[in-house]
């Protein structure tokens, strides 16, 4: 848990993907050219550098792009929220990063702010207002959630997932945090599939194990991991996709996935992940 | 006379007594740090009517949703034979409210007696749940012999306060039968009327028995009254108080220590002067004991009654780690209430060396929580154990230097490449290099 694959940009697989290169606009080179994007796409720390989660951040744009919607990120003038040193106490480094990411947000002029992490999320939506940063802030499953419902988006031409039993765990900054439940089962439901919960979910959807700073140091003495735990409510419902929403929940599923050998059955993959694969971006 | 004269005596004593305690638990509730929440009164209202009053959350569990349920009803309802009874100590008359209510007063007593039977149902029920399935909910390492004794000494003294109003009734029925005395006929009786054949005959043994069981019905009340501030029980009262005062904002969201921004500002700005801190104000960021909790933690400490329901979903107290929200709210209050006895016995500026966290709350405690909200969704009266935990990271960060050091690495990456992980900010956007 403490370490992720620190190998970063290895040659991963794009299955089912037209594998289209494609160029990320900056905030940077927007402001050069006299543009603003429609959105700011934060893409986080583990979106940036965590293997996996760098998969997600590029399905994300791919599906900005997809729609064409207008939108820039910051690249390397991305710093991290500040959440895991605010849940773990250090509210000094957390303002610290906080500010000066606000500076940052402010002087692009940033309006409108999507991210590819309920930790990021939560953190600039309710958190940056109070230190001077105000932005409309959605997390990516409700930017597919409208987007479907826009008509933008659907699942066609793509994989199938038909035959699955998908279950969504959710993330604790998303639901609890935030009270979003249904955008990201929205993306679920437009699956030709079959959608089973866990006895746990929505407000009572149970912890993957990494909030609160436990994602970067190793539990406390007990009996089971928690994500353990986990997975063995998502074996118990014998779902084969279990659908996730935040790169650490990502990480978390994986290894629990792993720790009960459960690779060949059961798929840890993310709403945006999904949404490409139905509409083979 | 005499009758009256000890009734009145008992009944101020007992009135005195019980807001000599109430009294002591609100200052031990302010000695905590100040905190507004005056904030949008009309929301307030409406949450307090839906989560305490309606019990809304409740409901999560069923079974023991529709049990409380009765005794809660019952409780508010038989407040009304409460106050009867109280007028007819203090007067000397003999259910005063029959002649003035007419048949409206046979149904209400019916209504009682109906809920009595579903109330003593409950709480039966209860004491099983708790003394012989053993549900889990009501074990762990903070249920130790008094809050399980606790428990058990609240569901029988309700038992038997039943078992006395239903007996007094039964005794009057069968008095009214026989056209005795005072004993007007006042109602159907539906409950009691069953139970009036095991009782004697003689009008003799009847009044005894009636009159035995009014007193024990209402000293019984009254001691109960008493001994609700040194009992979990005391969240009949405070639940209503402790949902007003909820915090109205999102679970996700953390407050943003002011303390620390003026000092983050000055930082970042030299030119910045903060504010000269509030009078009175602890320069201590966090909390190392309860003092340095808010005011509303503390109420949520006397509003817990170690329902359990917050430990029960904790993900780190389901696969056996030592965290255990409800206890955090129970050393909250076994805590406040020490430093309570402190300041009444050793005047207010004593320390007895004593602190909330490592005296009771370990490091490991707060180190494994997730900070997932469970228990704060999970709790009935809106209680917020991870607001408490928070705030003894905080001190252990910010004052005491001690975080684990797994995090101490993460503070130490986030400082120098603003992020959690030792990577460069340099190659923060590599993911986008055409893949």
């Amino acid at each position: 848990m403490e370490d992720i694959n620190p190998e970063v940009n290895g040659n991963s697989e794009i299955e089912n993907s037209k594998s289209e290169t494609f160029k990320v606009p900056t905030m940077a080179e927007m402001l050069a050219e006299g543009k603003e994007p429609e959105i700011l796409f934060w893409v986080g720390c583990a979106g940036s550098f965590d293997e996996r989660a760098q998969k997600i951040t590029r399905d994300i744009c791919k599906i900005l792009q997809h729609v064409g919607m207008s939108y820039a990120v910051l690249g390397t003038e991305e710093s991290c929220t500040g959440d895991p040193a605010k849940r773990a106490g250090n509210e000094f480094l957390f303002q610290m990063q906080a500010m000066t990411n606000i500076e940052v947000l402010n002087g692009y002029n940033i309006k409108k702010i999507v991210t590819g992490c309920p930790h990021c999320f939560n953190t600039i939506k309710n958190e940056y207002p109070g230190l001077g940063g105000t932005y409309e802030v959605i997390h990516h499953t409700q930017l597919i959630q409208q987007l479907i419902d826009e008509g933008k988006l659907k699942a066609e031409g793509g994989e199938s997932f038909k035959g699955k039993r998908i279950t969504y765990h959710d993330p604790c900054y998303l639901g609890r945090g935030n009270n979003v439940y249904e955008a990201p089962r929205r993306a679920l439901e437009i699956l030709d599939t079959e959608l089973v919960e866990m006895k746990r979910c929505k407000s009572n959807g149970l912890c993957c194990g990494a909030g609160g700073a436990q994602m970067f140091k190793e539990a406390e003495k007990g009996n089971k991991e928690i994500n353990d735990e986990r997975i063995d409510e998502v074996i118990s419902i014998n779902a084969t996709v279990v659908a996730a929403a935040c790169p650490f929940c990502m990480t978390m599923l994986t290894d629990g996935v792993k720790h009960r050998d459960k690779e060949d059955e059961i798929k840890v993959l993310d709403i945006a992940e999904i949404t490409v694969r139905a509409n083979r971006l | 006379m005499i009758g009256q004269l000890i009734f009145i005596i008992i009944l101020v004593a007992a009135i005195y007594l019980f807001s000599k305690n109430v009294g002591k638990i609100r200052r031990n509730i302010l000695l905590g740090k100040d905190t507004d929440r005056s904030d949008q009164p009309a929301k307030r209202w409406r949450i307090m009517a839906k989560v305490a009053l309606g019990q809304t959350k409740m409901v999560k569990r069923p079974v023991a949703a529709v049990m409380h349920f009765f005794i809660y009803v019952g409780f508010i309802i038989i407040n009304l034979e409460v106050m009867e009874i109280m007028i007819d100590g203090i007067f000397g008359s003999h259910r005063v409210f029959s002649k003035p209510l007419g048949s409206l007063y046979g149904l209400l007593i019916g209504s009682f007696e109906v809920l009595a039977v579903l109330v003593l149902t409950s709480c039966v029920v209860f004491l099983i749940r708790r003394n012989i399935i053993h549900l889990k909910r009501f074990s762990g390492v903070e249920m130790t012999e008094w809050p399980k004794s606790d428990a058990n000494y609240i569901l029988c003294i309700e038992i038997l306060l039943m078992t006395a109003f239903l007996t007094m009734n039964a005794a009057d029925y069968k008095l009214q039968a026989l056209h005795f005395g005072e004993y007007i006929k006042a109602g159907n009786f539906p409950v009691s009327s069953l139970i009036a054949p095991l009782l004697p005959s003689s009008a003799h043994a009847l009044v005894i028995t009636e009159r035995v069981c009014w007193w024990f019905h209402i000293c019984g009340i009254l001691a109960f009254l008493n001994y609700l501030p040194y009992s979990k029980h005391f969240h009949i009262l405070l639940a209503f108080p402790n949902v007003y005062y909820s915090n109205l904002s999102l679970k996700g969201k953390f407050t943003n220590m002011p303390s620390v921004t003026n000092e983050v500002k000055a930082m970042l700005d030299p030119s910045f002067t903060p504010p000269a801190p509030a009078e009175g104000e602890v320069s201590r960021f966090g909390a190392k004991d309860v003092t340095d909790l808010t005011w509303k933690n503390l109420m949520e400490a006397y509003t817990c009654t170690e329902c359990g329901r917050c430990t029960s979903v904790c993900p780190a107290n389901i696969t056996g780690k030592l965290l255990s929200p409800r206890k955090i709210m129970m050393d909250t209050r076994d805590r406040i209430t020490e430093v309570g006895k402190n300041i009444d016995m050793n005047g207010k500026d004593h320390d007895d060396g004593k602190t909330l966290l490592d005296t009771y709350i370990t490091r490991e405690e707060i180190w494994a929580c997730t900070s997932c909200n469970a228990c704060v969704e999970a709790c009935p009266v809106n209680i917020n154990p991870l607001e408490i935990i928070t705030e003894l990271r905080r001190y252990s960060v910010m004052e005491d230097a001690q975080a684990p050091a797994s995090l101490n690495n993460m503070f130490g990456n986030m400082e120098n490449n603003g992020a959690p992980w030792k990577y460069s900010q340099a190659d923060r956007f590599n993911w986008a290099e055409n893949k």
